[in-house]
This record gives structure tokens, sequence and C-alpha cells, in this order.
């Protein structure tokens, strides 16, 4: 409202008295966002923790069959790509669109490569038949158990690699808009929050990665 | 009554901008969203209205005689689903809520505007959905969606009610989250925490609830969605699992669920009661923070549905303990309404008639909640008609008593007319007789033993049953009498003055109905809610 210059009002929609007020409001929104997500989230990690209880052998079984190292250099590319999404954030406070845009594309290109071993690897569970229901082939101890460790994977991943696919699609336009020169380091909104659900997929990946990647080795 | 004419010049406000149906179709006005949202879950509330009649109907007589038990199980479904997620949820929030968090804070719309239409758009989604499992056969589950009957042995709908009521949620979402940031970030200058009417603090409890609450029943419907289509057992004890683990993650969303009814209905009374007590509420911290309280304990109880359900004695011992604690910060409200009343300036206008009934049937639809706590009472009456009259006390005696409240209460800011007062307390108090001869007798039923959802039942309960038939009728009479008056005054009502109730909150402090913009300059607020010296005194309609 006070400022008077045509730039520092950029962005600005009609129903904030003040840019500050508009970027405290994006920014508080995503992180409600966020809480939400956690929820969604935190039932699949009740469900897991019920059953990881009740069938802890079947769960080391099931883990057995994960591919470590997929898993492993998932982990490194996701936090790469949060890398990337927190030097764009910086890049563009900075006035930097043309290198916030180069980073957002690098880190939705780390998304893809994320989901494409993801692919590979669900692609390894179908030959392997490890896939609970009419698909099972896996000869393992206590299958009906098994197959429920690889229904909450299956669940938890798939809800994830969803939320990864947003997010590539979700960088990339961001990065073209700041490639176009929307964004100033006053209007920066969209590529703060945007990094924020970014972080937050690769936290949720953070979480996964050991509770069903690394059981086996914990036993070990 | 004669017409009163419109001023001949009439001042521009957010009706009159643009008649286009596009218009409304594309607002992004949080008050023609509210307007919508209005028109919606009227529609709403008369299709669960249309089951329960069914429901009544079928209980006249000891057969099942009007229906088949199948279609009886469907009728109470669609009953169940439509009231709980498509008319109670949203009823207070995002009509009353939508048109007035911004006004009360001093804001010129919600912080985000286009998820607000948004909210609205996914609403009608899911209600068009579940419009679609009405037309084409129906669910049969209960609302509850209890497995494994749901994930596996209904020859229903299932999967598209359950898609349907997660839309849906996502619509609750959507408003929740709108609502925290708005009153965190958009509160005018002046407008301090401890400033802001009661009804916004109702309303941050409860979007506070939505937010935490409903992504967890979302993911434990879409585990039913998924083990029913793929037969994928989660919940499915063959192979494995835990149907107990889905009531958890239900009644998590659930029995917090109840306190998205009951909060903004509270809301709605401590404005109206202190508006026409004309006296500040009685404890205004603590009938702030007794919100937030009941948020909070609401999400420790959610066992209590599942008593008797095989959960351990000392799980039962802890959630029944907890549920004797919500009582405190519900008692503590009604006692704070009434020592407001208390040597007020009482007049009993409509508004203040509901907001009068709602206290007395809240604290028995509440008493009888402690009953319900108490674990050997529990076991006796679980699955009776005392639990359906229990928590009709609440959701109808209580949520609804709450929106006709603020419906009658706003109406005159909404719409820009007063609606005829004299039929508003004809309204009124047939709905109050009528649901207490609706409700009332269902206590005694469920007493003696009448479990529910079931369409025939032993001849000696017939007395009781005829009597709570013909309560419905007259409490049908009731609903449909503020839809016939309020329509009416759109047309022929009195014009309404900016402030007719004298009350103080900045949504009076503009004209009625207000422009687009709501407040013609962003208000300074210097006064404390609920001083009454703040604004000028006029006469109170009554």
């Amino acid at each position: 409202m006070h400022d008077s210059s045509a730039v520092a009002t950029h962005g600005l929609r009609h129903h904030f008295a003040d840019m500050e007020q508009q970027r405290a409001s994006a920014t508080l929104g995503m992180w409600v966002f966020l809480v939400t997500e956690i929820m969604f989230f935190g039932g699949l990690f009740a469900a897991y923790l019920v059953y990881r209880t009740a069938h802890y052998d079947a769960w080391v079984i099931g883990s057995e069959h994960m591919n470590f190292w997929l898993g492993t250099i998932n982990t490194v590319i996701l936090l790469c790509s949060s890398l990337l999404v927190a030097l764009a954030v910086h890049a563009v406070q900075v006035g930097q669109n043309r290198m916030c845009a180069i980073y957002l594309w690098i880190a939705s290109a780390m998304g893809v490569a994320f989901l494409a071993l993801k692919g590979i690897e669900y692609h390894a569970h179908f030959v392997e038949g490890a896939v609970p229901g009419a698909l099972w082939k896996l000869a393992v101890p206590d299958p009906r158990a098994v197959q429920m460790f690889f229904y909450i994977y299956f669940v938890m991943t798939g809800l994830h690699a969803l939320h990864v696919t947003i997010g590539v699609a979700l960088l990339a336009v961001i990065g073209w808009h700041a490639a176009r020169g929307r964004y100033s380091p006053v209007y920066y909104s969209p590529v703060h929050v945007s990094g924020l659900y970014w972080h937050f997929v690769d936290v949720v990946w953070i979480f996964l990665y050991p509770l069903l990647y690394l059981i086996a080795h914990k036993k070990a | 009554m004669a017409t009163i004419a419109a001023p001949a010049v009439e001042r521009e406000n957010y009706l009159n901008t643009d008649f286009r149906v596009r218009s409304w179709l594309l607002t992004t006005d949080h008050k023609r969203i509210g307007i919508l949202y209005l028109l919606s879950i009227t529609a709403m509330f008369f299709v669960g209205g249309f089951a329960a009649t069914m429901i009544r109907l079928e209980l006249l007589t000891p057969a099942g005689d009007l229906m088949s038990s199948d279609t009886y199980n469907k009728m109470f479904t669609i009953h169940g689903i439509v009231m709980v997620f498509f008319f109670l949820i949203p009823s207070i929030p995002a009509t009353l809520g939508n048109f007035l968090v911004p006004m009360m804070i001093g804001a010129r719309d919600l912080a985000f505007p286009k998820i607000n239409l948004a909210s609205w758009y996914m609403y009608i989604t899911g209600a068009g959905l579940m419009m679609y499992v009405v037309l084409t056969g129906g669910v049969d589950t209960g609302w509850t969606f209890y497995v494994p009957f749901s994930s596996t042995y209904s020859n229903t709908h299932v999967i598209a009610a359950v898609v349907a009521i997660f839309i849906a949620g996502f619509s609750s979402i959507f408003t929740g989250f709108n609502f925290i940031v708005t009153i965190h970030r958009m509160r005018a200058p002046g407008m301090t925490w401890s400033r802001l009417p009661l009804f916004i603090w109702s309303h941050y409890a409860t979007s506070v609830i939505m937010v935490l609450g409903t992504p967890v029943v979302a993911i434990a419907l879409t585990l039913v969605a998924l083990e029913r289509a793929f037969h994928m057992g989660i919940f499915d004890p063959r192979l494995g699992g835990d149907p107990l683990l889905f009531q958890h993650l239900f009644w998590f969303y659930s029995h917090p669920a109840v306190y998205i009814m009951i909060l903004p209905s509270m809301a709605v009374v401590s404005e109206v009661v202190s508006t026409f007590s004309r006296k500040r509420v009685f404890g205004y911290a603590a009938v702030a923070l007794a919100s937030i309280a009941i948020a909070v304990l609401g999400f420790l109880v959610w066992a209590h549905h599942m008593f008797v359900a095989g959960i351990s004695a000392y799980a039962a011992l802890v959630f029944s303990l907890l549920s004797y604690f919500v009582a405190v910060p519900s008692a503590i409200k009604v006692f704070n309404w009434m020592a407001t009343m208390y040597k007020g300036s009482v007049s009993l206008a409509t508004p203040m008639l509901y907001a009068m009934g709602f206290i007395g049937l809240f604290t028995m639809g509440g008493m009888t909640g402690l009953y319900l706590a108490a674990l050997g009472i529990d076991v006796h009456v679980h699955d009776t008609y005392f639990v359906i009259a229990h928590f009709h006390y609440i959701m109808v005696g209580g949520a609804v008593m709450g929106y006709l409240a603020g419906i009658h209460f706003w109406w005159p800011k909404i719409s820009g007319r007063m609606y005829p007062e004299a039929w508003g307390k004809i309204a009124a108090a047939t709905i109050f007789i009528g649901f207490n001869l609706t409700f009332f007798p269902q206590f005694v039923l469920g007493y003696l033993g009448m479990p529910r959802r079931y369409h025939a039942y032993p001849p000696e309960f017939q007395v009781l049953n005829v009597m709570s038939t013909a309560g419905a009728s007259i409490l049908a009479v009731g609903y449909v009498l503020p839809l016939i008056y309020l329509l009416w005054s759109l047309r022929y009502g009195e014009v309404a003055p900016d402030n007719p109730w004298a009350a103080t909150g900045l949504e009076w402090r503009t004209p009625s109905p207000p422009p687009t913009e709501n407040f013609p300059e962003t208000p300074v607020v210097t006064w404390e809610a609920y001083d009454y010296s703040s604004v000028a005194e006029v006469p109170v309609a009554r």
C-alpha cells in the first residue's frame, strides 16, 4: 500500500496490503499445506508401524528383496536436488533469474531420474513376482505377511512417486517463469513455496528409505 | 406488512456488481463463494432429509413393510454420508465462515481466493459423484465404512462413495487452510488476537481440526478403495491385516469431525448471545481458549467409539478418561454464555431463540455423551438408539440450531433484507418442539435396548417410534418454513440497515450488503471485542 514504485508492487494481489503480507501468507500457506501432507502420509506410517510390529520377520524378508543400491542412489539424487532447489531460492533472492531457472530445471530432471530408477525397481518387483495379490510368486515363509509388506511398500512409494511427479512438473514450470524473468528479489514466493514442497517430498523419502530398505541391514 | 421499496439509488454491493452467471461461477469473492456454498449445502440438506424421512416412515410400524432391509440400509447410509460430509461439515464454515471471517478481521478477502473457489468446485464434484451413487443404487455400508464389509462383502458403490468423500474432504481442507492463513496474516491494524471476535477463535480451532484430521480419513478411505479394487488386504484379517486399524484411522478424523460441526455453532452462539444480551461475553479468554482446548482434546478421544470393538482394557480406560476431559471446555462455554445473559439486557429475537435452544440441547447432548464415555454404560447402550439420540442432540440440536441462528443473525448483512421476525420465531419454536419430540423418545428406546440400523423392531417399541416419527414431521415443517420466508424476504423483506442488531463486529460497520471490497477503506480497530460503547445505540429489531 505504501510502496509507490511499480517494481515494488509487481505481482501484488489486490487483496493484500503489501508484498510482505503476501509473502508471509504464501509461506504460511505452504507450511499448513505440508502439515496436511504429513497427516496424509502419517496414516500410512501408522499402518506401517502396526504391521511391522506384528510381523517383524516378514518385514526383514521383504526388505531383503529391495534393491539396496538403487534405493541409495535415489536417496542421493533427491538430497542433491534439494540442495539445487535451495540454491535456486538463493539465486532468485539476489536477482539471478537465469541461474534460478537452471537450478530448478536440473532439480526437476533429477526428479525424473528418481522416477526412472523407481520404475526400474517396480519392474524388477513385477518380474520377481513380489507383487501382492494374483501376481505373487515369491516363495518365502509367511507369504501373507510379506505380501502385506509389499502392499504397504507399493502404496507408500507410489504415493511418494505421485508427489515427486507433481514436484517435477512444478519445478519445471516455476523454472520457466524464472527464465522469463517473472520473479524479483521482492517477489519470489512461488520459487520459495515450491522449494518448500520439494524439500518435503525429499524428507518423506528420507523416512521411507531406512524404513523400507535398511531393515535387513540392521539385522545383519 | 407493506413492502418497503428499495432506496432509489442502490449502493453498489457484492450482489449487484454483476448479474451474469459467469460472474458467479468464476467469482473469487469470498462472499459470493459463501452464497454458492449456501445454495449447494441447502440442496444436500434436503437430500439427506429425504433419506431421514424414509427412515422415520419405515419405523412408524414394527414390521419392515415400507422398504426391504437392503433399501433401508442404503437409506441410513445416504442420510449419514450426505448429512455429515456434505451438510454439517461445510455448513457454517463454508457459508457463514467464508462470508464473515475476512469481514470480521477487516480483510478484503481470504488469503487464497482462487483456492477458495477451487474448494467449492471440489465440493460440487464430490456432491455430484455422491448423487450419482445415490441415483444408481446407493451404498449400504453405513457412513462409517467399516471393514471388512465395505472392502469385501458389500455389493454397492463403495468405491465411488469413498472417492466422493475424499474429494469433499479436500474441499474442507482448502477451507480450513485458507482460514488459518487468513486469521494469522490478514488481520486489520489494531485487530490483535485478544480483540478477535469469538467467532474467529472457534473457526480457527475448527480449521486446525480440518487440516489435521481430514487427510487421515482420506488415506484410510483410500486404502479401503484400494483393498476393494485390487483385493489386497491391508485391513483384511485373512491376509494378516487388522480391521481395528481402519476403525482407529477412521475415528481419528471422524471423532474430531464432530467438533468441526459443533465449534462453528459455538462460534455463532457466542456472537448472538453477546449481541442480544448487550454484554461482553463473560470470560472472553476462557471461551476463546476453550475452543482451542476442544480442538486439541478432540484428537485424543477417538477410541471411545471402539470400546466394544476389542481394544485393550487399559486403552479403553485412558480413552474414557480423556473423553470426560472434553466436557470441561464445553462446560466452560455453556456456563460463560449463561453468565453473559445473567443481568444482561436480553431480547428474544429469532437468532437468540435458536442460540438458547442450542445451549439447552447441546447441554443434553453433551451430558449423555458423558454416559457414553463411561465404559460400563457404553457396553449396555452401544449401537442403540441412545447413541443415535445423543449425537443428534449434538449435531441437530447443536450444530443445526447454531447454523440457523447464524443464518438469521447475518441474513440482513448477507441479503440486505430483514427476515420476517414473527415467522422466524414460529419456525424456531416449531423446530425446538419437533426436535425434542423426535429425539427424546430415542433416548428411552435405546436405553430399553432398541438397536440402531434395523428396519424392523419388536411391537413394544412402537409407541415411542410413533412419537419420534410425529416429531420428525413437525421438524420437517420447521425446516421448510425458513426456506420459504427467507426466499420471500429477498424480494419483500424490509430493507436492512447496516447494523440492525447494534452489534459490535466489524462486519456490521460496513454497508448491508457489503461492497465487493468489504470496507471502503481498511478499518483500524481501537476497541476491544464486544465493546458495546463503541457502537451507537440503535433500537434492536424485535
